[in-house]
Formats: structure tokens, sequence, C-alpha cells
């Protein structure tokens, strides 16, 4: 066989998710390793088993390894400026209510330079989905530390490591109005999928943060040699709490090995979603 | 016909029913604020989002479509900050959206991030910048026209876009109106660089019937979503792609990273060089149908006064004045001052009859050097840094010298 006969695809043996994938614009940017590639199935997955019609989803990121997920998608996808992606996103969804619109984006892009968008859209309670990707550092520029960097974490600006407090992000969108909150990693390829279509299906602010692995740039900094390696941790101390009140004490905290991470289904509530005085 | 004359606003406290009787295209004769008839202008338009941050001196504009836009069933926001006012009209306006936000000097300042984008990804949206006095908080509740320069250049890069200046309330609605056509019609974010006085302004206002208001569509697919690979950054010879819209089935992709026909990022110099270059041409090749301006006795002047939005008021009284007085003046009156009409001046120049030129403008000189990069002709200024505008016996005076 031609190795033209093997990369010619029949209906039969296509993948269920490829077409939701922009194959033309393979191969893709991310390093050997990273989890969002992982992030983007799941999405894929979670829009495959939605049951709205896949012209009604919509991708929206911001800027950085984490914003390049709408470039892979294969419904309207937009990818905009950074920290900027959930008003772009929140323009859409209040112009067209019958539309999924989905934000995917990074930790600092949604928490740091678009922090204030993040508090006020989950305050409003848009009906959007958003995804966070936290590897805890910003990924495409070098990894820098940044507002989720657990403290004593390294990076590029904090060689001797973090001395910030870093956000809970689950703990902030509860705390601003966010309707649906969870925090998954990427080994927790099920969950993670079933809490974005949950999300999907739901009306209001939805937010699910999912640990991803930089290898490249935060692992580097960490002695975290590769993605199987974080996996590994994520293995070893991820503890699920669906449905604990106490989110606030759940932060994570990379050092002391011996402190769980918590993820889970945190919160599932129902309050007015909101729309913009149209009649 | 135009018959009635009414209020400005319409009443404080109605009922739901009269709510929904209220018209989107309140034709008739009114006696309007500026920034009410920007608003109004945006609603005849068709105006379907707004999204906003309260900014002195253009308040008003948000306030008078936070009553108007739910009569008519558009959707109003006021956004947590500028930043995030601009996104969302980008967004709302890639989802089909005639979407528009106000502000004045800083909240522009804050918007130029988005106005690049809006740019590169070619959504048509509309900034209406009631301008004061400036730099910084300035002069928040004073005069200004000194966002020009920023306006044409103030995102980071090249790109074109277009920019009219209204000089009273009535071109408050009618170049809203065409602010909203000329962003559909070549896919640019457009301003309406008003300034405090005509914002402030409170004067008669001729709504025509809905009819009667132009309305231009944007360019669409020619095919049905799926029957091939919809191209939105594939230029007709305008230089102007087609638009699909966020859930019309094309799969679009937008970015604001250098992007091919398809829209996908594409990491190259000669793509870069190409799609740049296009989103300068698009407005600089067809300046001719976009520029406008009035002309008011210049057919044999000798001193050509430039000016535009309340200075160009001034300006006239000085003409007539000068006029008057034995001296051959005429104004030219910029209402586009982006693209600025190079090929008027040129012209005037060439024709020989001009001697000098005076451009009176409340900034220390943007639109003056606009014009001294046209001519060898002495340019006479007269600049006031803001909060007051130019007189027109100052402008006269000018005019004599
Ligand atoms: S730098 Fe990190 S986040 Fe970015 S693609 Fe590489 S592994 Fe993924």
């Amino acid at each position: 066989m031609s190795a033209i006969d093997i990369t010619l695809k029949t209906a039969a043996n296509e993948h269920p998710i490829d077409h939701l994938l922009r194959a033309d614009r393979l191969p893709h940017i991310l390093c050997p390793g990273c989890g969002i590639g992982t992030v983007i199935h799941g999405y894929a997955h979670a829009i495959a088993a939605s049951g709205i019609p896949e012209d009604n989803h919509v991708c929206v990121s911001g800027i950085g390894c984490s914003g390049r997920a709408a470039g892979y998608v294969n419904v309207d996808s937009y990818h905009s400026t950074h920290g900027r992606a959930l008003p772009f996103a929140l323009g859409i969804a209040v112009h067209r209510p019958e539309l999924k619109v989905t934000v995917i984006s990074g930790d600092g892009d949604l928490s740091a330079i678009g922090g204030n968008h993040l508090i006020h859209a989950a305050r409003r309670n848009v009906d959007l989905t958003v995804i966070c990707i936290n590897n805890f550092n910003y990924g495409m520029t070098g990894g820098q530390v940044g507002p989720t960097t657990p403290i004593g974490a390294r990076g590029t600006t904090a060689p001797e490591g973090a001395v910030e407090a870093p956000f809970n992000l689950p703990y902030l969108a509860k705390a601003t109005g966010a309707v649906f909150v969870a925090r998954w990693t990427i080994l927790h390829v099920r969950e993670f999928q079933d809490a974005v279509l949950r999300a999907m299906q739901k009306k209001g602010f939805c937010f699910i943060e999912v640990l991803a692995p930089c290898p490249t740039s935060f692992g580097k900094s960490n002695k975290i040699g590769d993605g199987l390696h974080e996996v590994e941790i994520y293995r070893e101390r991820c503890r699920i709490e669906n449905g604990a009140a106490n989110i606030e004490d759940f932060d994570i905290d990379l050092v002391d090995e011996t402190k769980p991470i918590v993820v889970g289904n945190f919160v599932d509530i129902e309050r007015k979603i909101f729309q913009a005085h149209k009649r | 016909m135009v018959e009635t004359l009414s209020a400005d606003r319409p009443p404080a406290r109605i009922d739901d029913e009269a709510r929904r009787t209220q018209p989107r295209v309140r034709t008739g004769v009114h006696f309007m604020l500026g920034d009410h008839a920007c608003a109004e202008g945006a609603l005849a338009a068709g105006l379907d989002f707004f999204a906003g941050y309260p900014i002195t001196p253009s308040t008003e504009i948000a306030e008078h479509l936070a009553t108007r836009m739910p009569e008519v069933g558009a959707s109003f926001v006021q956004m947590e900050d500028e930043l995030a006012s601009m996104a969302a009209i980008i967004g709302a306006s890639a989802a089909g959206a005639r979407s528009l936000t106000a502000t004045s000097g800083p909240g522009f300042s804050l918007m130029m991030e988005n106005v690049g984008l809006a740019a590169m990804m070619e959504v048509p949206c509309v900034v209406a910048n009631v301008q004061r006095a400036s730099p910084s908080t300035g002069l928040p509740t004073m005069v200004g026209q000194s966002d020009i320069l920023q306006a044409r250049w103030g995102s980071h890069g090249d790109y074109g876009i277009i920019a009219y200046c209204p000089a009273s309330p009535q071109e408050c609605f009618d170049l809203t109106v065409e602010a909203f056509n000329a962003a559909d019609r070549y896919r640019v974010p457009v301003f309406i660089l008003m300034d405090e006085i005509v914002g402030h302004m409170t004067e008669r206002v001729i709504i025509p019937e809905a009819s009667e208001i132009p309305h231009v569509p944007r360019k669409k697919p020619d095919f049905s979503p799926g029957a091939k690979r919809f191209l939105g950054y594939a230029a007709d010879d305008d230089l102007v792609p087609p638009i699909a819209h966020a859930g019309e089935g094309y799969k679009v992709h937008m970015t604001g990273l250098t992007h091919d026909e398809k829209g996908y990022p594409a990491m190259s110099p000669d793509t870069h060089h190409q799609l740049v270059n296009r989103l300068v041409d698009k407005i600089r090749l067809n300046a001719s149908a976009i520029e406008r301006y009035e002309e008011f006795e210049l057919d044999d002047a000798e001193v050509v006064v430039v000016s535009f939005g309340c200075t160009a008021r001034s300006a006239r009284r000085a003409v007539r004045e000068a006029r008057a007085a034995g001296i051959k003046c005429g104004l030219l009156r910029l209402i586009t001052v982006w693209p600025f009409p190079e090929g008027r001046i040129r012209r005037l120049v060439e024709a020989g009859k001009v001697q000098r030129f005076v451009v009176p403008e409340i900034n220390l000189g943007q639109l003056r050097r606009e014009v001294e990069r046209l001519t060898n002709l002495p340019v006479r200024r007269l600049n006031h840094a803001g909060g007051s505008m130019p007189k027109p016996d100052e402008i006269l005076e000018l005019i004599r010298s």
C-alpha cells in the first residue's frame, strides 16, 4: 500500500469526531505531552453528544497555547484578543441566544488579563460554557508564573518559586455567580467530557477548570519531566468530591505532596440567566 | 413626509403597550440632542446590539439606547469596561448584528486593542467617540477634537478605517446611518468622531420615513453552507471579501493572527504582506467612493479654511464675514476625516488660485499636519488645546492676515 493509500480515509474508518476537527489544520502546534489536545477531544465529544445541531455550536478563544483551541475545532470559531474571549463570546451569545457558545482558553488569559471579564460574565450569568485550561503558567511565552501558579512552583519570572497566593478558580467562579462549576484534569477524560456536556445542556454561566500538563514550560521549571509524569501526579493526588460545599479549601498545592488535589462537579444551581433587555 | 414635531425623549414612563408601539425609525421633525441623534441614527440603521461603558460626554447615547433598544427588540448591554465593550460589539457583529459602542477619549484608548482585532478580522462595527479635551482624563465635560490621529493610527500596525465628523445633530443622525452602511460595505470598524459641543447641542433633526433610510447589506457567500469551503478572506476586485456569520453553517474561523483566505493562521511574511496591504488598500483604493466633504464658496477662493466638526460652524461664519468684507475665501468642511480627501486638496492647489490655507481645530495641529503634507502653500493654524472652540473672529483674523 502506498503512503497515499494509507492516508486516504474512507467513511468506514473515520473516527466519529473527525469531522469536528479541522483536519486541514494538522499538524497542530501543541508540544508532545501537552494536555490541550485532550481538552479539545473532550469538547468535540461533548458537541457530538449534546444533541445540539453542530451548526449551532460556536467556539471562542483568547490568546496563548490554550487560545489556539478554537482554531482546531470545525465549528464557527473565533480566536479573539488576549483576555477578551468572554466579552467577545457575550456578544455572540446575546445576539443569537439559540447558539451554544463555548469559550476555551487558558488560566492566564481568563483569570489574569481577562479576570475582570470573568467575574462580570459570571455575575451576569451569561449563557456561556467556559473551559479554562489550567497549566499553572504562561506556556506559549515560555513558562512565566501567573495568577494560578501554586506558591513555591517555579517559573522563568519566579526562579526561586512563586510567592503570590494563587486563585482557586472554582471558588472564584462560584463566588461570582457561576451556575455550574467543576474542576477536572485531563486524566479524568470521561468526567471532564460529562461536565462539558452538562454545561452545554444547562443555561447560564458554566465554568470548568481542567488541569493540563505543560511539560515544555511548567514541567521544565518544576522537574515534572513529561506530560505522563504530571498525569501521574494527578492520579496519585486527585480526590473526587462531587458536590463539595467547601471549595474555598481546595487550593492546589504542588509542593506539599501530602495535600490532595480536589476535583469534581462542585456547583450545579439555577439562577436567572442574563438577557440584554431584549423583548 | 415629515410633519410631526415631537419632544426629543419618549415619555419617561409609558405602559407596555405604548412601549411596544414605539417605532424603530422615529420619522418626524425633532428638537434633538446630538448624542440622541446619533442613537436614533443607529436605530434607524438597524442597530441590533450595543455594548458600552458610561463616559462623559457620550453617556447620553447609552442612556437613550437603554430606553429605546428594548422597545424595538434589540440588545443593550452595559459592560464592565471599554475593552469588553469593543470585544462584545465585534462578537455580536460576527454573529450578524449591526453593533455599536459609544465612548470618549479614555475609553477610546482602551478600545484600540480590539479596533485592531476588528480591522484584522474584518468585522464591521461602529464606534461613536464624543471627543473631549485630552490627553488622559483632561477636561471630561469640555470639548476636544484631539482624537483625529488616534482614530487613524491608534491600534498597533497598519490597517484602514473610516471616520466621520458630524457638525450638527442632523449629521449625527445621518452620518451614523452612513457609518453602519460603510462598515458593512467594507468590513471595517467605522468611527463617528463627534465632539462634546456637537454631542451636547440641541437642534432641529429631521428623521425621514423608514423606507428612505439607505441600507447597504453585507456581502454574503453566494452558495449554501456545505456546498464547498467558504473562504471568508478571499477578496473580490473591490478587495472586500464576503462574510458569513456564526450559526449560518459555514464553519468560519476568524483570528487576529495573520491568516490565509480560509481564515487559518498562516505564519509567513508573504501572507502577512498581502493581508496587511489589502486591509489598507481596501480603504485607500475605494477612497473616492467613501470620502465626503462639503464645499462652501470654494470656486474662486484664494484663502481656504479646512475644518470639521463643531469648529466648522465657526469657520463657516468667518468665511461668510470674510466674503462680506470682499475677501475671496471658502470653506472645505471635512465630513470624513478618514479617508482624508487628499485628492480634493491637491486639485485646489493645482488649480492655482489658492494662496493659503487656514486650519482651525481643537487640538495642537493634527489636521494641519495632513494639509501641510499635500501642499507647499502656507498653512495658517489656529489651535485650541481643548475646552473651548475657535471663535469666528479668531478665524476671520487669520483669514485676513
Ligand atoms: S508550551 Fe505547554 S501549554 Fe503550550 S503547547 Fe507546549 S506543552 Fe502545551
